[in-house]
């Protein structure tokens, strides 16, 4: 994995859905490539740092080191 | 038909209904029994709820499946604060395109009671930002009349708790919910069997939404099935005026020309 940071530095972190990963260079939709997430379903949302985020946002969003990413779907329910 | 007037459009938020059961999607024996329940039960609504995606598996989308058919009700299961259940609102919201939520906020987790001051809060905070709010809560009147104070569009008080199917344990309380309620009552979890919905009807609910009745029975297409009439059944016995009851016999054949006297 490469750091978007030249320098050594501590590792640079998100939270996915609660769990921690490393972040990397690409934005939201590098991290959606990479849990293999088609961004063209249907009844998929995300938030980051509890606020959602638009789909029409999604190519223009950027990660940051700490930042808390909820991506969510719509599941069996009563 | 016979009976039909105008009172018999469903309308929430302006949007008419032709079923007045609801129901929820969850805990079915496989996904072709929950579909056939929700067609045998003639559901428009349908209940979903809003969870982080699995980052292992992937699976089949309820938008997908569902979508097309169904007017898809997102719910806020589970939330146990104000915060969380804005933030599933919204993104319920941004998942399905809708403004419509069943607002859950529960007060803990054994219980499943809703947190009725946390709740009025979360509604009023919803509302205000373009929901359309149909609240899960106690059969408590006034929270229920807070409720629409802050602009619901329906109320969905608890017969009894989620899933006990215990029926309708405070059907005083339900029926003054709805004499005075403005908008539609719809009684929301504790439904055991179809009787217990019939009930509901004609306590003056508007509707019915439940889930583990269906889901969990023997056979949940015909306890969907069971469902539908006890509806429909129910909300007709409401219209068409019962007798009142009364302690003593009333003769129901002529009493003259009787043979023998």
């Amino acid at each position: 994995m490469t750091a978007s940071m030249p320098l050594a530095k501590p590792a640079e972190t998100i939270r996915v859905n609660g769990e921690a990963r490393p972040l990397e260079s690409g934005g939201l939709p590098a991290l959606l490539r990479g849990l293999e997430i088609d961004p063209a379903a249907r009844g998929l949302a995300v938030a980051v740092n509890g606020a959602v985020v638009r789909r029409v946002d999604w190519a223009e969003t950027t990660l940051n080191d700490g930042d808390a990413v909820e991506i969510v779907k719509l599941f069996a329910g009563g | 038909m016979q009976g039909k007037d105008k009172t018999d459009s469903f309308t929430i938020a302006g949007k008419d209904f032709a079923s007045r059961l609801l129901l929820g999607t969850s805990g079915y024996p496989n996904r072709q029994v929950m579909l056939d329940a929700l067609k045998a039960g003639g559901a428009e609504i349908v209940t979903v709820s809003v969870r982080r995606i699995s980052l292992e598996d992937y699976a089949e989308s309820m938008v997908d499946l569902l979508g097309g058919a169904y007017h898809l009700l997102p719910n806020t299961a589970g939330c146990e604060t104000q915060r969380d259940a804005v933030l599933t609102a919204h993104l319920a919201r941004e998942a399905l395109d809708t403004p419509w939520v069943k607002l859950e906020l529960i007060g803990d987790r054994e219980t499943l009671y809703p947190d009725g001051e946390q709740l009025v809060q979360a509604a009023e905070a919803l509302v205000k930002d373009g929901f359309i709010v149909l609240p899960y809560c106690s059969d408590d009147p006034i929270v229920c009349q807070k409720l629409i104070d802050v602009g619901c569009a329906a109320v969905m008080p608890l017969g009894a708790p989620i899933g006990s199917g215990m029926g309708v344990c405070n059907p005083y309380n339900i029926a003054l919910i709805c004499s005075r309620s403005p908008v539609p009552v719809i009684l929301d979890a504790g439904i055991g069997t179809a009787s217990d919905a019939a009930l509901a009807m004609e306590l003056g609910c508007a509707g019915v939404l439940l889930n583990t009745a269906v889901a969990k029975a023997q056979d949940p297409v015909r306890m969907a099935a069971a469902m539908r009439h006890a509806v429909e059944g129910g909300y007709q016995a409401r219209h068409a005026g019962r007798i009142p009851k009364r302690a003593y016999a009333e003769a129901s054949s002529p009493q003259l020309g009787l043979i023998g006297t």
